[in-house]
């Protein structure tokens, strides 16, 4: 018995529990708590490793380069026009990651859109407008389809949009061949419109030739960096990604919040596809297919966490700079370019290493 | 005689084959901690899944302030003022604590369909409610997963004190913690009801309870095995009645020390 009976009848009182409750209620700071100095707050920030890193390959092609044309604004806008439309879907596709899925459709959805306008131009005899509308109509309705099916099936989102992709690149082919009679659509500068809508999405500026994408991505990238700081949406697209009981728990309508993000994905590829289309007066029928990944390596570079609840617009920006330099500056230095891929391969790795580990270094331990 | 806050009179609940709950008649006071105690398996996330409206009752009455609901979400239960703080799921570790603090209620600014956060005045507030329930943070903008799980729990209590709560259900909000964080969560649940607000407090921890505990519900298989209050309470009985009481006895003999 002894252990288990108290020798006296603890009976506790009123005033003895607020003794040692409430009245004991003070303020308290915890004297563990290091002050986050703010050179490490710099450090906890996702994108500030892809930006080291930018800066570091920079340096890299400027030194190797043998043309003496990479450092300047000649060598700043090819970079730049590789990079855009990377980083003009990198940011949707980053944004969605953050809200914890994938979009896999994202660099098909190009192609389709692309086809889509050429298709509607030169056999339907659509204006160049009416069939961008078309286009990015289709895509969002895609995108719709995306995030309903993914929320609604509680699939992953890796499978639905493989899924996703796969129809499309066989619809692409199919369509294209059906339509046309051969794999690619040609001769959307003879569209009414067609200079309005070049004029908007695919012209070019300044003596050096900078692409107006590169506009767009700059106007891009500082849009969604608020919409992803500031506002509610943002607020939203953290938690969801977070941790989505949670996030419901609080009130967020997190379903809504993926797929108003998957309609954003694809609304993205459809303004790049509206981009190729228009620069290069047609389009392939496998244009786009690959894309995808480089617009998840961009995400990642920049620091956005492949589990969600984590990362940046900017970030993704910085990764699509990345690729634009890799892909400008290893032809500049006579390096075989056939490695293109490799190296980015090789940069995908030690970014999201160093940023996980400085991250984790960051923030103190294990967390 | 004061109106209850919640009441349950006679509530079963049954799922397919299994009565999960039966007879259930409990009260919640206003202003005053009602602590359900029991066992694994003893109803208790039953009981508070009904109270909170992600279960309706398959019998027995729910009223809240003398008022018949009937609610069929959580999104329901929360209008009403009854606001859950469930033990895993109140926080997004990697988002800061005031975005944590006013998520789902964001404070904006703005005209039309051009809105953004208010952040300046989300820090402020956020700050100023932690103050008042004793919480002191250098930097709001911490992410809240490098809080302490007490300091975690602490935040989800006031966020729901500051967003009007009537009823606050705590779900096991010291089962995770050591003895200091524990102390630290009961206070604030003692803050809590020092603002006016009624709390339902789900623990299986018979110490916590009786330090902050108006009244004591025990369930023991789905039903009400017994009730205490604050004047009657001996907690070597509760303690005794938690551990399993005659279980516990014969568990002693048989392993025989």
């Amino acid at each position: 018995m002894v252990g288990w009976s108290h020798p006296i009848h603890h009976r506790i009182s009123f005033e003895e529990r607020y003794q040692t409750a409430i009245m004991s209620t003070p303020t308290q700071t915890d004297e563990r708590m290091k002050q986050a100095s703010p050179f490490i707050k710099l450090l906890r920030r996702p994108e500030f490793g892809a930006f080291l890193g930018a800066i570091a390959i920079y340096a890299l092609f400027t030194s190797v380069d043998t043309t003496g044309n990479f450092g300047n604004l000649s060598g700043m806008a090819g970079w730049t026009d590789i990079a855009a439309p990377i980083g003009i879907v990198g940011i949707a596709v980053s944004l969605l990651m953050i809200a914890g899925e994938f979009d896999l459709s994202s660099g098909v959805m190009v192609g389709t859109t692309g086809l889509i306008i050429g298709m509607l131009v030169t056999n339907v005899g659509l204006g160049i407008w009416p069939a961008i509308g078309i286009a990015f109509a289709f895509a969002a309705c895609v995108g719709l389809l995306n995030g309903y099916m993914v929320v609604r099936t509680k699939l992953p989102s890796f499978i639905v949009t493989l899924a996703t992709f796969f129809i499309l690149k066989g619809a692409n082919m199919a369509f294209t061949m059906m339509v046309t009679g051969s794999v690619r659509v040609t001769g959307t500068d003879q569209a009414s419109g067609f200079q309005s809508a070049y004029n908007l999405f695919a012209t070019d500026f300044g003596s050096q030739g900078f692409q107006i994408t590169l506009i767009w991505w700059i106007a891009i990238t500082i849009i969604a960096t608020w919409v992803l700081t500031r506002t509610r949406f943002g607020n939203w697209t953290f938690a969801s990604g977070g941790d989505a009981n949670a996030a419901r728990n609080a009130g967020v309508p997190v379903n809504r919040t993926k797929i108003m993000l998957f309609v954003y994905t694809s609304m993205s590829s459809a303004l790049v596809g509206t981009m190729f289309v228009l620069r290069l007066k047609g389009m392939q029928a496998g244009q786009g297919v690959g894309q995808e990944f480089y617009y998840i390596i961009a995400a990642a570079v920049g620091g956005t966490l492949l589990t969600g609840g984590a990362g940046s617009a900017i970030g993704a920006s910085i990764g699509a700079a990345i690729m634009g330099m890799a892909y400008i500056g290893i032809p500049y230095a006579l390096w075989n370019s056939d490695w293109t891929s490799t190296f980015l391969g090789l940069i995908l790795f030690s970014a999201v290493f160093i940023n996980t580990y400085i991250g984790r270094r960051a923030r103190g331990g294990s967390k | 005689m004061s109106t209850a806050a919640l009441e349950l009179v006679n509530v079963g609940k049954q799922f397919g084959s299994v009565i999960a709950l039966r007879e259930m008649t409990v009260k919640v006071d206003p202003g005053a901690i009602t602590c359900i105690l029991g066992d694994n398996g003893a109803g208790k996330s039953t009981l508070i899944k009904i109270l909170s409206g992600v279960h309706k009752p398959s019998s027995g009455r729910f009223l809240m302030e003398g008022q018949e609901v009937d609610f069929s979400s959580p999104r329901d239960a929360m209008a009403a003022g009854i606001a859950t703080v469930f033990q895993d799921l109140a926080t997004i570790p990697l988002m800061s604590v005031w975005r944590n603090f006013f998520l789902g209620n964001e404070l904006q600014k703005g005209v039309g369909p051009f809105k953004w956060l208010d952040v300046k005045r989300m820090k402020a507030v956020t700050k100023d409610q932690l103050l008042q329930m004793g919480i002191d943070l250098r930097d709001t903008n911490q992410p809240i997963g490098t809080l302490s799980g007490g300091e975690r729990q602490a935040v989800a209590i006031a966020r729901a004190v500051h967003f009007g709560a009537k009823v606050l259900i705590l779900d096991e909000p010291t089962s995770a913690l050591g003895v200091r964080q524990s102390g630290v969560v009961l206070k604030y649940v003692l803050a809590a009801k020092e603002r006016g607000v009624s709390v339902v407090f789900i623990t299986h921890n018979p110490h916590h309870a009786a330090l902050v505990g108006d009244r004591f519900y025990l369930l023991n298989r789905g039903r009400l095995a017994n009730t205490y209050e604050r004047e009657t309470l001996h907690l070597e009985e509760l303690t005794k009645a938690m551990a399993g009481g005659a279980e516990l006895e014969a568990l002693k003999h048989e392993i025989g020390r």
